[in-house]
């Protein structure tokens, strides 16, 4: 590189092998003078910093605090086993609002003020989508909790991971034997006309199908909608099964309008606890939910066979039999998604080592590595359950849990296998240029 | 606003383009990147402003015009495969023709009602998109794919995913606008709009057309703002929903009060304002909106009419 005053240009700058050697001697000088080698062991022995895009406020706040918990939780557990690569781990909390604008900037924010290692933690899917591109622009690696399809879609980028919860296809896909061979081969499905009720809309009928089961009636409900009881009659009289996905506050309304229309005769029910995350399933106007089924990614209730893993981890995590915060049973948590947390940051330790992670230069070696890992067998890292990896994908495939509201209790009654959630997969991210 | 030497107007404008210029070389990282943003939206606050500030018209769906640049630019890129110029001059198109015919309807109104059909009309645009989400992505929204996010010069390209493209890019969008805002606020057409604003049964008196007028600033008005999410797409890669929402309507104009409601420069001043007490508010406790309130409320006690506003009441009254 040249200028014109020559500045840069080292065939004018006279530099003579005595002056060469004079500098080499002072960079030695320095290289060893007792505040470099400080430094040096700074930065090797500096902790990783993982930065934790949180929803605290915003739609997803009941969810974005009890994944803190969890977090946390699982960082003082890597942190007192000798952390990451000898390294301790810091975790550095931006709040998103569970706004995909901000989402975008707190990954920014993470990337070029906090120079976090990774970024971590986000669930709600507009968020997820609208901070990837933030997060491929900075060659970010991007672990999110968010079990939407939007990662295994490979609409993403390479740097986007899912590797500690299953996607929504996944566990649609995961819930169709079990419905067809338990509860009735006539489907009907009412969900929210919005994108977490398209994903079942259009991945449980083929799921069905294949089966031998059909789903007769689709009704969407606006997701302004507080009422219910006008669409009830669109429900056919043959319908054997609701499968109902209701989210937001709205889904109390709906279970108890939907036990006044039909009284004691009821079809079976079929919903995901997505709908009543961090609800009491005990709270006024649910007993309508008594005898149905839930999809449950971990169980909020503590089961007769819970593992020593899963037993230490909900202690680890601070919450009691009934799934609500030790000191606090009103304080019910998000027990179904939060354990993808703590997976997901033990798949971090895991890639970081296998990678020799030691700063943000080896973060093209940490997306590789991540690609990399095909399992992750049951155990205290991986509580939930043993799962597998598709690199190519970027998502993980395990197993999911059918439950019974049984006693105001959730029982497990059905573990499905992690071959029932395969599917084709739809791209791969790992053609796409680091 | 006494009148004012063109030249002392348009020096200050061109100073602050210039400042803003050198900041790019200046900011730490982080700040280079969230200004580049704030310069997009502030150009979103500027078409807000030239309805709300200089017609006096508030319009709670200015999110749809935004929405309108944002979706008619993400598509034209996504589900057409069109270049970036052909996107963003298909935002344009999108945001003027929507607000050509919101216009020819919501002007039927005043006051109140106009407030209510500009809302109504916007939660139609953003109910549509999440109708038909198998083009529109619904609420999840959709990635513009950073391949498809360059902008080619024959031999040359520039990606717009470099901090330093997208800086330039959204720096030279917010000086046009800046510049075309001052040019109409100076103009005949300007001076008819604030007359309207303050009388306008007088101004029909004194025999302009006032409905053209009205009509004809809030096509630039959309059109400005479809411009600031055409860019949005453009240069963050995102098309979402919630960009649509009432919330993005109610923005612009808590923008355009804090910085000066009828000043050229108050939205970005309201925009960066409003940007920087969050960022900052955030790191410190989850309750920052409830800082950002009360932060509004002393501005309202102590500068009600905006902060440059109050600054052009009180000291510079040639500020445009």
């Amino acid at each position: 590189m040249t200028d014109k005053n020559g500045f840069f240009d080292l065939s004018k700058s006279g530099i003579t092998r005595r002056k060469a050697l004079k500098g080499l001697a002072a960079g030695a000088g320095l290289a060893v003078a007792p505040g470099f080698v400080r430094y040096a062991q700074a930065q090797s022995s500096a902790p990783i910093k993982i930065g934790f895009q949180s929803h605290r406020t915003g739609i997803g706040a009941a969810y974005g605090r009890w994944y803190e918990k969890t977090t946390a939780a699982a960082i003082k557990a890597i942190n007192a086993a000798g952390g990451i690569n000898g390294r301790q781990v810091e975790v550095i909390i931006e709040d998103d609002g569970t706004d995909p604008g901000r989402g975008a900037e707190v990954v920014g924010k993470f990337a070029t003020q906090h120079k976090t290692d990774i970024v971590f933690g986000t669930l709600f899917s507009h968020v997820v989508i609208g901070s990837a591109p933030a997060a491929g622009e900075a060659k970010m690696p991007y672990f999110v909790v968010s079990e939407g399809h939007h990662v295994a879609s490979t609409k993403l980028n390479r740097y986007v991971f899912q590797p500690g919860i299953t996607d929504v296809k996944s566990q649609i896909q995961s819930m169709a034997p079990w419905i067809a061979a338990n509860a009735g081969k006539k489907v009907t499905q009412i969900f929210p006309d919005f994108a977490f009720g398209y994903d079942h809309r259009d991945y449980l009928p083929p799921a069905l199908k294949a089966q031998g089961a059909d789903v007769i009636a689709q009704i969407a409900i606006p997701p302004t909608e507080s009422s219910f009881t006008k669409y009830f009659p669109q429900i056919p009289a043959e319908t054997e099964v609701i499968y109902h996905v209701m989210v937001g506050p709205a889904v109390l309304t709906f279970v108890k309008e939907l036990g006044e229309f039909y009284g004691s005769q009821r079809p079976q029910l079929f919903g995901f606890i997505d709908s009543l995350e961090a609800v009491d399933i005990n709270s006024p106007g649910l007993e309508f939910l008594d005898g149905s089924h839930f999809w449950e990614g971990s169980p909020r209730y503590a089961q007769a066979d819970d593992s020593e893993a899963q037993k230490a981890y909900r202690a680890a995590v601070g919450i009691d039999d009934n799934g609500a915060a030790v000191g606090d049973p009103k304080d019910v948590s998000t027990a179904a998604h939060m354990f993808g947390c703590w997976e997901t940051l033990y798949v971090v330790k895991k890639a970081m080592e296998d990678a020799g992670y030691k700063g943000p230069e080896d973060r093209a070696k940490l997306v590789e590595a991540t690609e990399a890992l095909k399992e992750f067998a049951e155990g205290p890292e991986h509580p939930q359950g043993p799962k597998t990896f598709n690199g190519k994908i970027h998502q993980c495939f395990g197993i999911q849990n059918i439950s019974k509201v049984e006693g105001g209790k959730l029982k497990v009654v059905h573990k499905t296998k992690i071959e029932d959630g395969l599917y084709e997969a739809e791209g791969d991210y790992t053609t796409q240029a680091l | 606003m006494s009148e004012a030497s063109p030249a002392k107007a348009y020096a200050l404008h061109l100073g602050i383009i210039a400042l803003l210029f050198a900041l790019s070389f200046i900011l730490p990282e982080y700040y280079h990147g969230l200004l580049a943003r704030i310069m997009v939206l502030a150009v979103f606050a500027m078409g807000y402003n030239m309805l709300f500030g200089y017609v006096g018209l508030l319009s709670l769906g200015h999110a749809m015009f935004f929405g309108a640049g944002l979706y008619g630019a993400g598509l034209a890129i996504i589900q057409l495969g069109w270049s970036v110029p052909a996107a963003l001059a298909a935002g344009l198109a999108c945001g003027a023709v929507l607000s050509l015919v919101i216009g020819l309807l919501a002007l039927r109104t005043t006051g109140v009602a106009f407030m209510i059909v500009t809302m109504m009309f916007a939660q139609v645009f953003y109910l549509l998109i999440l109708y038909f989400a198998t083009w529109t992505g619904g609420d999840q929204g959709m990635v513009v794919p950073q391949p498809a996010r360059v902008l080619n010069f024959g031999a040359t390209s520039l990606d717009l995913t470099d901090p330093t493209v997208r800086y330039i890019c959204a720096l030279t969008l917010f000086s046009l606008v800046l510049l075309i805002t001052l040019s109409i606020v100076r103009s005949r057409h300007g001076r008819v709009l604030v007359a309207i604003r303050e009388n306008e049964e007088r101004t029909k008196m004194l025999g302009y057309d006032t409905y053209s007028n009205k009509l004809a600033a809030v096509v630039v008005s959309g059109t400005i703002c479809a411009a600031s999410g055409a860019a949005y797409a453009l240069l963050f890669g995102y098309v979402g929903s919630s960009f649509a929402s009432v919330q993005y309507s109610i923005l612009p104009l808590l923008w355009v009060l804090l910085g000066g409601a009828a000043t050229t420069l108050g939205p970005l001043i309201g925009t960066v304002f409003m940007y920087y007490v969050i960022d900052i508010t955030s790191g410190y406790t989850s309750a920052y909106l409830l800082i950002v309130g009360i932060a509004l409320i002393l501005l309202v006690l102590f500068f009600p009419k905006g902060i440059l506003g109050t600054i052009r009441q009180r000291w510079l009254r040639w500020l445009p």
